[in-house]
Protein backbone atom coordinates (compact mmCIF):
# COMPACT_ATOMS: atom_id res chain seq x y z
CA UNK A 1 0.00 0.00 0.00
CA UNK A 2 1.34 3.52 -0.80
CA UNK A 3 1.58 5.74 2.22
CA UNK A 4 -0.49 8.84 1.89
CA UNK A 5 1.00 10.84 4.66
CA UNK A 6 5.17 10.87 4.80
CA UNK A 7 6.66 12.72 7.50
CA UNK A 8 10.47 12.27 8.12
CA UNK A 9 12.98 13.89 10.16
CA UNK A 10 10.12 17.08 10.95
CA UNK A 11 11.73 19.85 13.18
CA UNK A 12 10.03 22.91 14.26
CA UNK A 13 10.95 25.16 16.91
CA UNK A 14 9.40 28.13 18.39
CA UNK A 15 11.13 31.21 20.16
CA UNK A 16 8.56 32.27 23.56
CA UNK A 17 9.24 35.05 25.37
CA UNK A 18 10.36 34.33 28.98
CA UNK A 19 8.80 36.50 31.64
CA UNK A 20 10.95 37.65 34.67
CA UNK A 21 8.80 37.34 37.56
CA UNK A 22 7.10 39.98 39.80
CA UNK A 23 6.56 43.57 38.75
CA UNK A 24 10.29 44.49 37.92
CA UNK A 25 10.65 41.88 35.73
CA UNK A 26 7.22 42.73 33.53
CA UNK A 27 8.23 46.58 33.37
CA UNK A 28 12.07 45.04 32.49
CA UNK A 29 10.37 42.76 29.91
CA UNK A 30 8.84 45.64 28.05
CA UNK A 31 12.28 46.75 26.87
CA UNK A 32 14.24 44.08 26.49
CA UNK A 33 13.28 40.57 26.05
CA UNK A 34 14.73 37.24 26.50
CA UNK A 35 13.60 34.14 24.22
CA UNK A 36 14.00 30.83 24.81
CA UNK A 37 13.66 28.20 22.24
CA UNK A 38 11.30 25.39 22.58
CA UNK A 39 11.69 22.55 20.06
CA UNK A 40 7.80 21.82 19.13
CA UNK A 41 8.94 18.77 17.00
CA UNK A 42 11.97 17.50 17.55
CA UNK A 43 12.57 15.09 14.65
CA UNK A 44 9.37 13.41 14.21
CA UNK A 45 9.24 10.58 11.40
CA UNK A 46 5.55 8.29 10.95
CA UNK A 47 3.85 7.14 8.00
CA UNK A 48 0.35 6.95 7.58
CA UNK A 49 -1.72 4.46 4.79
CA UNK A 50 -4.96 5.24 3.07
CA UNK A 51 -7.59 4.21 5.05
CA UNK A 52 -5.60 4.14 8.65
CA UNK A 53 -7.41 5.41 11.54
CA UNK A 54 -4.91 6.85 13.89
CA UNK A 55 -4.86 8.14 17.06
CA UNK A 56 -2.45 10.88 17.80
CA UNK A 57 -1.81 11.72 21.55
CA UNK A 58 0.31 13.41 24.11
CA UNK A 59 -0.66 16.13 26.46
CA UNK A 60 -0.65 19.81 25.81
CA UNK A 61 2.48 21.64 24.36
CA UNK A 62 4.05 17.71 23.49
CA UNK A 63 3.79 19.12 19.94
CA UNK A 64 0.25 17.31 19.07
CA UNK A 65 -1.08 20.62 17.13
CA UNK A 66 2.08 21.64 15.60
CA UNK A 67 2.42 18.37 14.14
CA UNK A 68 -1.73 18.66 12.91
CA UNK A 69 -0.81 22.12 11.95
CA UNK A 70 1.83 21.37 9.36
CA UNK A 71 0.14 18.30 8.03
CA UNK A 72 -2.85 20.76 7.47
CA UNK A 73 -0.69 23.54 5.80
CA UNK A 74 -1.06 25.83 8.63
CA UNK A 75 2.71 26.07 9.50
CA UNK A 76 6.03 25.81 7.80
CA UNK A 77 8.23 23.36 9.67
CA UNK A 78 12.46 24.36 9.98
CA UNK A 79 13.78 21.25 8.59
CA UNK A 80 12.54 17.48 7.55
CA UNK A 81 10.02 16.35 5.18
CA UNK A 82 6.45 16.15 4.78
CA UNK A 83 3.94 14.56 2.10
CA UNK A 84 0.58 14.48 1.62
CA UNK A 85 -0.73 12.53 -1.08
CA UNK A 86 2.07 13.34 -2.73
CA UNK A 87 2.16 17.06 -2.00
CA UNK A 88 4.25 19.36 0.09
CA UNK A 89 1.15 20.67 2.69
CA UNK A 90 2.57 24.15 3.15
CA UNK A 91 4.01 24.86 -0.55
CA UNK A 92 0.74 23.84 -2.23
CA UNK A 93 -1.39 25.02 0.04
CA UNK A 94 -4.99 25.81 -2.14
CA UNK A 95 -4.26 22.23 -3.98
CA UNK A 96 -3.53 20.34 -0.59
CA UNK A 97 -6.44 21.97 1.91
CA UNK A 98 -8.91 21.07 -1.19
CA UNK A 99 -8.31 17.57 -0.34
CA UNK A 100 -8.34 17.92 3.47
CA UNK A 101 -11.66 18.20 5.98
CA UNK A 102 -10.50 19.46 9.34
CA UNK A 103 -12.86 19.78 12.50
CA UNK A 104 -11.33 21.79 15.26
CA UNK A 105 -13.50 20.49 18.07
CA UNK A 106 -13.55 23.46 20.24
CA UNK A 107 -14.23 26.16 17.61
CA UNK A 108 -17.08 26.11 14.64
CA UNK A 109 -16.62 26.49 10.96
CA UNK A 110 -20.25 27.43 10.81
CA UNK A 111 -22.00 30.72 10.06
CA UNK A 112 -23.20 31.34 14.05
CA UNK A 113 -26.24 33.63 13.08
CA UNK A 114 -27.46 31.31 10.10
CA UNK A 115 -29.45 27.94 9.59
CA UNK A 116 -27.10 24.76 9.36
CA UNK A 117 -28.08 24.41 5.56
CA UNK A 118 -26.53 27.69 4.93
CA UNK A 119 -23.54 27.02 5.70
CA UNK A 120 -23.09 24.05 3.94
CA UNK A 121 -24.34 25.92 0.79
CA UNK A 122 -21.44 28.44 0.96
CA UNK A 123 -18.94 25.44 1.99
CA UNK A 124 -20.01 23.84 -1.21
CA UNK A 125 -19.02 27.00 -3.39
CA UNK A 126 -16.11 27.46 -1.43
CA UNK A 127 -14.54 23.70 -2.20
CA UNK A 128 -16.39 24.31 -5.35
CA UNK A 129 -18.15 21.05 -5.11
CA UNK A 130 -20.44 20.54 -8.40
CA UNK A 131 -24.26 20.51 -7.64
CA UNK A 132 -25.41 16.85 -8.22
CA UNK A 133 -21.81 15.53 -5.99
CA UNK A 134 -22.64 17.74 -3.46
CA UNK A 135 -26.42 16.79 -3.13
CA UNK A 136 -25.56 13.16 -2.93
CA UNK A 137 -22.80 13.91 -0.23
CA UNK A 138 -24.89 16.51 1.59
CA UNK A 139 -27.88 13.72 1.74
CA UNK A 140 -25.64 10.43 2.57
CA UNK A 141 -24.61 12.59 6.21
CA UNK A 142 -27.59 13.95 6.78
CA UNK A 143 -28.94 10.65 6.71
CA UNK A 144 -25.86 8.99 8.69
CA UNK A 145 -25.48 11.55 11.13
CA UNK A 146 -29.89 12.28 11.95
CA UNK A 147 -29.10 15.99 10.46
CA UNK A 148 -32.81 16.21 8.89
CA UNK A 149 -34.16 18.26 11.78
CA UNK A 150 -31.50 20.51 12.60
CA UNK A 151 -31.01 22.10 9.08
CA UNK A 152 -33.25 25.06 9.29
CA UNK A 153 -32.13 25.37 12.86
CA UNK A 154 -29.74 28.41 13.74
CA UNK A 155 -26.01 27.35 14.76
CA UNK A 156 -26.39 29.04 17.61
CA UNK A 157 -29.18 27.47 18.95
CA UNK A 158 -27.60 24.15 18.63
CA UNK A 159 -26.75 21.96 21.33
CA UNK A 160 -23.36 20.85 21.21
CA UNK A 161 -23.65 17.52 20.11
CA UNK A 162 -25.60 18.96 17.83
CA UNK A 163 -23.35 21.48 17.00
CA UNK A 164 -20.46 18.75 16.80
CA UNK A 165 -22.29 16.21 14.41
CA UNK A 166 -23.43 19.32 11.91
CA UNK A 167 -19.21 20.16 12.03
CA UNK A 168 -18.39 16.87 10.91
CA UNK A 169 -20.78 17.14 8.10
CA UNK A 170 -19.44 20.39 7.16
CA UNK A 171 -16.20 19.27 6.85
CA UNK A 172 -17.11 16.45 4.76
CA UNK A 173 -19.45 18.25 2.10
CA UNK A 174 -16.06 18.20 -0.17
CA UNK A 175 -15.67 14.14 0.20
CA UNK A 176 -12.08 14.58 1.29
CA UNK A 177 -10.27 11.69 1.55
CA UNK A 178 -7.90 12.72 4.80
CA UNK A 179 -9.65 13.64 7.64
CA UNK A 180 -7.88 15.73 10.39
CA UNK A 181 -10.67 15.55 13.80
CA UNK A 182 -8.72 17.63 16.74
CA UNK A 183 -10.41 16.59 19.94
CA UNK A 184 -14.35 15.78 18.56
CA UNK A 185 -15.77 14.81 21.51
CA UNK A 186 -14.38 17.00 23.92
CA UNK A 187 -17.18 18.07 26.13
CA UNK A 188 -20.10 16.11 24.92
CA UNK A 189 -22.54 14.49 26.83
CA UNK A 190 -22.31 10.74 26.70
CA UNK A 191 -24.88 9.73 23.77
CA UNK A 192 -23.50 12.48 21.58
CA UNK A 193 -20.06 11.21 22.05
CA UNK A 194 -21.08 7.44 20.98
CA UNK A 195 -22.57 9.24 17.73
CA UNK A 196 -19.73 10.56 16.95
CA UNK A 197 -17.47 7.74 17.52
CA UNK A 198 -19.75 5.29 15.41
CA UNK A 199 -19.91 7.90 12.57
CA UNK A 200 -15.52 8.40 12.31
CA UNK A 201 -15.85 4.58 12.57
CA UNK A 202 -18.12 4.15 9.55
CA UNK A 203 -16.27 7.01 7.42
CA UNK A 204 -13.32 5.16 7.91
CA UNK A 205 -14.50 1.72 7.50
CA UNK A 206 -16.99 2.08 5.10
CA UNK A 207 -15.46 5.22 3.22
CA UNK A 208 -12.33 4.36 3.39
CA UNK A 209 -11.58 7.72 4.79
CA UNK A 210 -7.83 8.08 6.29
CA UNK A 211 -8.39 9.50 9.53
CA UNK A 212 -5.89 11.45 12.03
CA UNK A 213 -7.55 11.95 15.68
CA UNK A 214 -6.12 13.67 18.08
CA UNK A 215 -7.68 13.71 21.24
CA UNK A 216 -7.66 13.61 25.25
CA UNK A 217 -10.09 11.06 25.69
CA UNK A 218 -8.93 7.81 25.84
CA UNK A 219 -11.71 5.88 25.12
CA UNK A 220 -12.49 7.91 21.85
CA UNK A 221 -8.84 6.28 21.45
CA UNK A 222 -9.77 2.41 22.71
CA UNK A 223 -12.89 2.13 20.76
CA UNK A 224 -12.05 3.38 17.23
CA UNK A 225 -8.11 3.47 16.68
CA UNK A 226 -6.39 0.39 15.19
CA UNK A 227 -3.07 2.35 15.43
CA UNK A 228 -1.91 5.16 18.10
CA UNK A 229 1.23 7.43 18.14
CA UNK A 230 2.31 9.15 21.35
CA UNK A 231 4.07 12.12 21.42
CA UNK A 232 6.41 14.04 24.24
CA UNK A 233 8.46 16.64 24.26
CA UNK A 234 8.42 17.09 20.42
CA UNK A 235 9.10 12.80 19.81
CA UNK A 236 7.04 10.27 18.82
CA UNK A 237 7.38 8.02 21.70
CA UNK A 238 5.21 4.98 20.43
CA UNK A 239 3.86 4.40 17.47
CA UNK A 240 1.83 1.11 16.99
CA UNK A 241 -1.61 -0.62 17.79
CA UNK A 242 -3.02 -0.27 21.12
CA UNK A 243 -1.85 -3.55 22.52
CA UNK A 244 1.78 -2.74 21.21
CA UNK A 245 1.49 0.59 23.43
CA UNK A 246 0.66 -1.57 26.48
CA UNK A 247 3.06 -4.58 25.57
CA UNK A 248 6.24 -1.83 26.05
CA UNK A 249 5.30 0.13 28.73
CA UNK A 250 4.14 -3.06 31.29
CA UNK A 251 2.85 -6.73 31.36
CA UNK A 252 1.11 -5.54 34.35
CA UNK A 253 -2.46 -6.16 34.88
CA UNK A 254 -5.02 -5.57 37.73
CA UNK A 255 -7.22 -7.60 39.75
CA UNK A 256 -9.74 -6.19 41.50
CA UNK A 257 -11.43 -7.92 44.47
CA UNK A 258 -14.63 -7.71 46.38
CA UNK A 259 -14.35 -8.71 50.09
CA UNK A 260 -17.08 -10.17 51.90
CA UNK A 261 -18.47 -8.24 54.39
CA UNK A 262 -16.30 -8.66 58.09
CA UNK A 263 -13.03 -10.17 56.06
CA UNK A 264 -9.94 -7.96 56.14
CA UNK A 265 -7.04 -8.28 53.80
CA UNK A 266 -3.95 -9.46 55.02
CA UNK A 267 -1.18 -9.40 52.56
CA UNK A 268 -0.85 -11.91 48.95
CA UNK A 269 3.00 -12.83 47.55
CA UNK A 270 3.49 -12.18 44.17
CA UNK A 271 1.02 -9.29 43.54
CA UNK A 272 1.38 -5.53 44.70
CA UNK A 273 -1.81 -3.62 46.30
CA UNK A 274 -2.17 -0.55 44.34
CA UNK A 275 -5.84 0.52 45.75
CA UNK A 276 -7.81 -0.44 48.86
CA UNK A 277 -11.20 1.28 49.30
CA UNK A 278 -13.07 -0.33 51.99
CA UNK A 279 -14.15 -4.12 51.05
CA UNK A 280 -12.45 -3.49 47.39
CA UNK A 281 -9.26 -4.22 47.14
CA UNK A 282 -7.23 -3.85 44.00
CA UNK A 283 -4.18 -5.96 43.22
CA UNK A 284 -1.33 -5.46 40.37
CA UNK A 285 0.46 -8.59 39.53
CA UNK A 286 2.72 -9.44 36.65
CA UNK A 287 1.38 -12.59 34.68
CA UNK A 288 4.36 -14.17 33.88
CA UNK A 289 5.29 -14.07 36.83
CA UNK A 290 1.94 -15.37 38.95
CA UNK A 291 -0.81 -16.67 35.85
CA UNK A 292 -4.07 -14.89 36.15
CA UNK A 293 -5.85 -18.31 37.34
CA UNK A 294 -2.91 -18.96 39.70
CA UNK A 295 -3.46 -16.09 41.49
CA UNK A 296 -7.47 -15.86 41.78
CA UNK A 297 -7.41 -19.63 42.88
CA UNK A 298 -4.67 -18.46 45.77
CA UNK A 299 -7.23 -15.83 46.60
CA UNK A 300 -10.23 -17.55 46.90
CA UNK A 301 -8.65 -20.11 48.43
CA UNK A 302 -7.61 -17.68 51.54
CA UNK A 303 -10.47 -15.28 51.70
CA UNK A 304 -13.99 -14.80 51.13
CA UNK A 305 -15.04 -12.81 48.25
CA UNK A 306 -18.26 -11.36 46.48
CA UNK A 307 -16.39 -10.60 43.09
CA UNK A 308 -13.74 -10.12 41.53
CA UNK A 309 -12.38 -9.18 37.90
CA UNK A 310 -8.70 -8.81 35.82
CA UNK A 311 -8.36 -5.95 33.55
CA UNK A 312 -5.63 -3.88 32.13
CA UNK A 313 -4.52 -0.49 33.06
CA UNK A 314 -6.59 2.11 31.60
CA UNK A 315 -4.83 3.44 28.81
CA UNK A 316 -4.09 6.95 31.04
CA UNK A 317 -2.13 4.78 33.65
CA UNK A 318 -0.34 3.58 30.51
CA UNK A 319 0.70 6.30 29.08
CA UNK A 320 1.64 8.20 32.01
CA UNK A 321 4.07 5.51 32.77
CA UNK A 322 5.47 5.99 29.36
CA UNK A 323 5.90 9.71 30.40
CA UNK A 324 7.44 8.67 33.33
CA UNK A 325 9.63 6.42 31.91
CA UNK A 326 11.27 9.21 29.21
CA UNK A 327 10.82 11.28 32.37
CA UNK A 328 8.73 13.72 30.96
CA UNK A 329 6.22 15.68 32.69
CA UNK A 330 2.60 14.47 32.65
CA UNK B 1 -16.62 29.40 -8.50
CA UNK B 2 -14.74 32.53 -9.54
CA UNK B 3 -13.49 34.93 -6.32
CA UNK B 4 -15.73 37.46 -7.31
CA UNK B 5 -18.92 35.33 -7.40
CA UNK B 6 -18.09 33.83 -4.41
CA UNK B 7 -17.55 36.93 -2.73
CA UNK B 8 -21.19 37.50 -3.69
CA UNK B 9 -22.44 34.47 -2.03
CA UNK B 10 -20.51 35.49 1.25
CA UNK B 11 -21.88 38.92 1.18
CA UNK B 12 -25.34 37.51 0.68
CA UNK B 13 -24.59 35.00 3.92
CA UNK B 14 -23.08 38.17 6.22
CA UNK B 15 -26.52 40.67 4.81
CA UNK B 16 -28.85 37.40 5.65
CA UNK B 17 -26.84 37.37 9.06
CA UNK B 18 -26.94 40.84 10.08
CA UNK B 19 -30.71 41.11 8.89
CA UNK B 20 -31.57 38.79 11.86
CA UNK B 21 -30.61 41.56 14.24
CA UNK B 22 -32.63 43.99 11.92
CA UNK B 23 -33.82 46.29 14.76
CA UNK B 24 -30.36 46.81 15.66
CA UNK B 25 -29.08 47.34 11.93
CA UNK B 26 -31.66 50.46 11.71
CA UNK B 27 -30.97 52.05 14.71
CA UNK B 28 -27.22 51.77 14.58
CA UNK B 29 -27.15 52.87 10.52
CA UNK B 30 -29.71 55.98 11.77
CA UNK B 31 -27.20 56.67 14.59
CA UNK B 32 -24.42 56.62 12.33
CA UNK B 33 -26.53 58.97 9.86
CA UNK B 34 -27.28 61.40 11.92
CA UNK B 35 -23.87 62.11 13.64
CA UNK B 36 -22.34 62.18 11.06
CA UNK B 37 -24.88 64.53 9.58
CA UNK B 38 -24.51 66.84 12.51
CA UNK B 39 -20.81 66.60 11.83
CA UNK B 40 -21.02 68.34 8.40
CA UNK B 41 -23.47 70.51 9.99
CA UNK B 42 -20.23 71.81 12.35
CA UNK B 43 -19.00 72.69 9.33
CA UNK B 44 -21.17 74.49 7.41
CA UNK B 45 -21.11 76.46 10.71
CA UNK B 46 -17.52 77.40 10.47
CA UNK B 47 -18.13 78.44 6.70
CA UNK B 48 -21.61 80.74 7.50
CA UNK B 49 -19.23 82.70 9.97
CA UNK B 50 -16.04 82.78 8.20
CA UNK B 51 -17.55 82.70 4.69
CA UNK B 52 -14.60 80.96 3.31
CA UNK B 53 -10.98 78.74 4.59
CA UNK B 54 -8.08 79.86 2.86
CA UNK B 55 -9.74 80.36 -0.50
CA UNK B 56 -12.32 77.63 -0.37
CA UNK B 57 -15.77 77.95 0.12
CA UNK B 58 -17.88 75.51 1.83
CA UNK B 59 -19.63 73.57 -1.47
CA UNK B 60 -16.45 73.00 -2.66
CA UNK B 61 -14.92 71.61 0.53
CA UNK B 62 -18.25 69.53 0.39
CA UNK B 63 -16.77 67.97 -2.46
CA UNK B 64 -13.87 66.57 -1.01
CA UNK B 65 -16.32 65.44 2.14
CA UNK B 66 -18.67 64.15 0.33
CA UNK B 67 -16.32 61.67 -1.89
CA UNK B 68 -14.13 60.99 0.92
CA UNK B 69 -17.61 60.03 3.53
CA UNK B 70 -18.70 57.84 0.82
CA UNK B 71 -15.35 55.92 0.16
CA UNK B 72 -14.51 55.27 3.75
CA UNK B 73 -18.24 54.49 4.74
CA UNK B 74 -17.70 51.13 1.84
CA UNK B 75 -14.12 50.43 2.73
CA UNK B 76 -15.21 49.78 6.48
CA UNK B 77 -18.34 47.65 5.28
CA UNK B 78 -16.32 45.90 3.01
CA UNK B 79 -13.00 45.83 5.28
CA UNK B 80 -14.98 44.39 8.85
CA UNK B 81 -12.89 41.17 8.48
CA UNK B 82 -9.24 43.11 8.39
CA UNK B 83 -10.93 45.42 11.32
CA UNK B 84 -11.37 42.89 13.58
CA UNK B 85 -8.47 40.59 12.06
CA UNK B 86 -6.78 41.02 15.92
CA UNK B 87 -9.44 39.09 17.90
CA UNK B 88 -9.38 36.45 14.91
CA UNK B 89 -5.78 35.76 15.32
CA UNK B 90 -5.86 35.54 18.99
CA UNK B 91 -8.93 33.04 18.30
CA UNK B 92 -7.08 31.17 16.43
CA UNK B 93 -9.58 31.45 13.65
CA UNK B 94 -7.03 32.49 11.10
CA UNK B 95 -6.25 28.77 11.18
CA UNK B 96 -9.67 28.04 9.92
CA UNK B 97 -8.99 30.75 6.75
CA UNK B 98 -5.65 28.91 5.82
CA UNK B 99 -7.39 25.09 5.38
CA UNK B 100 -9.73 26.31 3.50
CA UNK B 101 -9.01 26.56 -0.67
CA UNK B 102 -9.49 29.74 -1.48
CA UNK B 103 -7.08 33.08 -0.96
CA UNK B 104 -7.05 34.66 2.56
CA UNK B 105 -7.61 38.14 1.54
CA UNK B 106 -10.49 36.35 -0.48
CA UNK B 107 -12.15 34.65 2.63
CA UNK B 108 -11.34 37.79 5.30
CA UNK B 109 -13.11 40.00 2.77
CA UNK B 110 -16.01 37.84 3.08
CA UNK B 111 -16.10 37.65 6.89
CA UNK B 112 -18.90 40.47 6.82
CA UNK B 113 -20.45 43.46 4.40
CA UNK B 114 -21.24 45.47 7.33
CA UNK B 115 -24.75 46.89 6.52
CA UNK B 116 -24.99 49.76 9.26
CA UNK B 117 -22.60 52.01 7.40
CA UNK B 118 -25.45 52.80 5.29
CA UNK B 119 -25.64 55.77 7.43
CA UNK B 120 -22.34 57.45 6.62
CA UNK B 121 -22.36 56.26 3.20
CA UNK B 122 -26.24 58.33 2.75
CA UNK B 123 -24.75 61.01 4.66
CA UNK B 124 -21.84 61.33 1.99
CA UNK B 125 -24.25 61.24 -0.88
CA UNK B 126 -26.20 63.97 0.32
CA UNK B 127 -23.05 65.81 1.11
CA UNK B 128 -21.78 65.41 -2.03
CA UNK B 129 -25.12 65.90 -3.84
CA UNK B 130 -25.11 69.37 -2.15
CA UNK B 131 -21.71 70.35 -3.48
CA UNK B 132 -22.51 69.39 -6.64
CA UNK B 133 -25.97 71.23 -6.95
CA UNK B 134 -24.52 74.23 -5.44
CA UNK B 135 -21.27 74.30 -7.30
CA UNK B 136 -21.23 75.76 -10.74
CA UNK B 137 -19.52 72.45 -12.28
CA UNK B 138 -20.62 71.07 -15.85
CA UNK B 139 -20.62 67.79 -14.70
CA UNK B 140 -19.45 65.77 -17.76
CA UNK B 141 -19.13 62.39 -18.68
CA UNK B 142 -15.36 62.34 -18.03
CA UNK B 143 -16.05 64.13 -14.80
CA UNK B 144 -18.60 62.33 -13.53
CA UNK B 145 -16.28 59.02 -13.97
CA UNK B 146 -13.32 61.02 -12.23
CA UNK B 147 -15.77 61.37 -9.47
CA UNK B 148 -16.28 57.27 -10.03
CA UNK B 149 -12.35 56.91 -9.76
CA UNK B 150 -11.66 59.37 -6.95
CA UNK B 151 -14.20 57.30 -5.13
CA UNK B 152 -12.83 53.76 -6.40
CA UNK B 153 -9.09 55.15 -5.25
CA UNK B 154 -10.11 55.94 -1.80
CA UNK B 155 -11.34 52.86 -0.72
CA UNK B 156 -8.35 51.32 -2.45
CA UNK B 157 -6.24 53.68 -0.18
CA UNK B 158 -8.73 52.73 3.33
CA UNK B 159 -8.82 49.08 2.29
CA UNK B 160 -4.77 49.37 1.66
CA UNK B 161 -4.76 50.94 5.30
CA UNK B 162 -6.84 48.31 7.11
CA UNK B 163 -4.90 45.96 5.34
CA UNK B 164 -1.21 46.90 6.43
CA UNK B 165 -3.71 47.50 10.35
CA UNK B 166 -4.60 43.63 10.13
CA UNK B 167 -0.90 42.88 9.26
CA UNK B 168 0.36 43.96 12.11
CA UNK B 169 -1.48 41.45 14.15
CA UNK B 170 0.33 38.67 13.34
CA UNK B 171 3.30 40.30 14.98
CA UNK B 172 1.23 42.12 18.16
CA UNK B 173 -1.71 40.07 18.27
CA UNK B 174 -3.52 42.67 18.25
CA UNK B 175 -4.45 45.61 15.65
CA UNK B 176 -2.95 48.49 16.88
CA UNK B 177 -4.89 51.76 17.54
CA UNK B 178 -1.87 53.97 16.15
CA UNK B 179 -3.47 53.06 12.47
CA UNK B 180 -6.80 54.90 13.36
CA UNK B 181 -4.89 57.98 13.31
CA UNK B 182 -4.27 56.92 9.02
CA UNK B 183 -7.64 55.54 8.89
CA UNK B 184 -9.66 57.96 10.58
CA UNK B 185 -7.20 60.51 11.05
CA UNK B 186 -7.13 60.15 6.92
CA UNK B 187 -10.89 60.30 6.47
CA UNK B 188 -10.90 63.85 8.54
CA UNK B 189 -7.95 65.31 6.90
CA UNK B 190 -9.56 64.50 3.52
CA UNK B 191 -12.48 66.37 4.52
CA UNK B 192 -10.76 69.29 3.83
CA UNK B 193 -8.50 70.09 0.66
CA UNK B 194 -4.88 69.00 1.27
CA UNK B 195 -3.53 72.64 0.69
CA UNK B 196 -4.72 74.01 3.64
CA UNK B 197 -2.19 71.73 5.95
CA UNK B 198 1.86 72.66 6.49
CA UNK B 199 3.67 71.07 3.58
CA UNK B 200 5.09 67.94 5.81
CA UNK B 201 1.98 66.91 6.46
CA UNK B 202 0.75 67.56 2.79
CA UNK B 203 3.97 65.23 1.90
CA UNK B 204 2.71 62.25 3.87
CA UNK B 205 -0.80 62.02 3.19
CA UNK B 206 0.69 62.25 -0.82
CA UNK B 207 3.69 59.97 -0.86
CA UNK B 208 3.21 58.04 1.93
CA UNK B 209 -0.72 56.97 2.18
CA UNK B 210 -1.75 59.03 -0.71
CA UNK B 211 -5.27 59.92 0.17
CA UNK B 212 -4.21 63.40 -1.26
CA UNK B 213 -3.95 61.74 -4.70
CA UNK B 214 -7.22 59.90 -4.37
CA UNK B 215 -9.51 62.79 -3.17
CA UNK B 216 -7.81 66.17 -3.30
CA UNK B 217 -6.32 65.96 -6.61
CA UNK B 218 -9.10 64.42 -8.73
CA UNK B 219 -11.25 66.68 -6.55
CA UNK B 220 -9.28 70.12 -8.45
CA UNK B 221 -10.28 68.70 -11.77
CA UNK B 222 -13.80 67.76 -10.74
CA UNK B 223 -13.65 71.21 -9.38
CA UNK B 224 -11.86 73.27 -12.62
CA UNK B 225 -10.26 75.00 -9.39
CA UNK B 226 -6.46 75.71 -10.25
CA UNK B 227 -4.22 73.94 -7.13
CA UNK B 228 -2.66 76.85 -5.11
CA UNK B 229 0.65 74.23 -4.88
CA UNK B 230 0.57 74.05 -8.67
CA UNK B 231 -0.01 70.81 -10.01
CA UNK B 232 -0.51 70.07 -13.38
CA UNK B 233 -3.72 68.84 -14.16
CA UNK B 234 -2.59 65.63 -16.00
CA UNK B 235 -1.25 64.87 -12.78
CA UNK B 236 -4.85 65.83 -10.94
CA UNK B 237 -6.62 62.87 -13.59
CA UNK B 238 -4.49 60.28 -13.36
CA UNK B 239 -3.77 60.51 -9.36
CA UNK B 240 -6.40 58.08 -8.17
CA UNK B 241 -4.07 55.70 -9.67
CA UNK B 242 -2.46 55.80 -6.53
CA UNK B 243 -5.33 53.83 -4.76
CA UNK B 244 -4.53 50.58 -6.61
CA UNK B 245 -0.94 50.98 -6.69
CA UNK B 246 -1.10 51.60 -2.73
CA UNK B 247 -3.24 48.95 -1.86
CA UNK B 248 -1.40 46.52 -4.15
CA UNK B 249 1.77 47.26 -2.49
CA UNK B 250 -0.17 46.65 1.09
CA UNK B 251 -1.33 42.71 -0.41
CA UNK B 252 2.43 42.71 -0.56
CA UNK B 253 2.83 43.33 2.78
CA UNK B 254 0.05 41.34 4.01
CA UNK B 255 1.53 38.06 2.05
CA UNK B 256 4.58 38.30 4.38
CA UNK B 257 2.64 38.61 7.68
CA UNK B 258 1.10 35.45 6.35
CA UNK B 259 4.60 34.07 5.95
CA UNK B 260 5.52 34.75 9.18
CA UNK B 261 2.12 33.39 10.39
CA UNK B 262 2.83 29.97 9.14
CA UNK B 263 6.76 30.00 10.20
CA UNK B 264 5.43 31.10 13.89
CA UNK B 265 2.38 29.89 14.36
CA UNK B 266 0.98 32.88 16.83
Amino acid sequence: MVAQIVVENLCKAFQVAERRPGMWGAIRGIARRTYRTVRALDGISFSIDAGELVGYIGPNGAGKSTTVKTLAGILVPDSGRCEVRGRVPWKQRLAHVAELGVVFGQRTQLWWDLPVVESFELLRDIYRVPEDRYVRTRDELIAVLDLGALLDVPVRQLSLGQRMRCDLAAALLHAPPIVFLDEPTIGLDAISKLAVRDFIKRLNRENGVTVVLTTHDMDDIETLCTRVMVIGGGKILSDGTLADLRARVTRERWLTIDLADGVTWTDEVDATVIRQEGSRVCLAFDPQVVAPAELIRRVTARYAIRDLFVENPPIETIIARLYAAESLPP
Amino acid sequence: MTGLRLYGRYAAVSLRSQLQYRASVVMQSIGAFMVTVVEFLGMWALFDRFGQVRGWTLPEVALFYGMISISWSLCDALGRGFEVFGTMVKAGDFDRVLVRPRSTVLQLLGVELTLRRIGRFTQGVLVLGYAIASLDVDLSVPRALLVLAAIIGSICVFLGLLVLQATTAFWTTETLEVWHAFTYGGVTMSQYPLSIYRSWFRDLFTYIIPLGCVNYLPGLAILGHPDPLGTPVIVQWLAPLAGPVFLVLALQVWKIGVRHYRSTGS
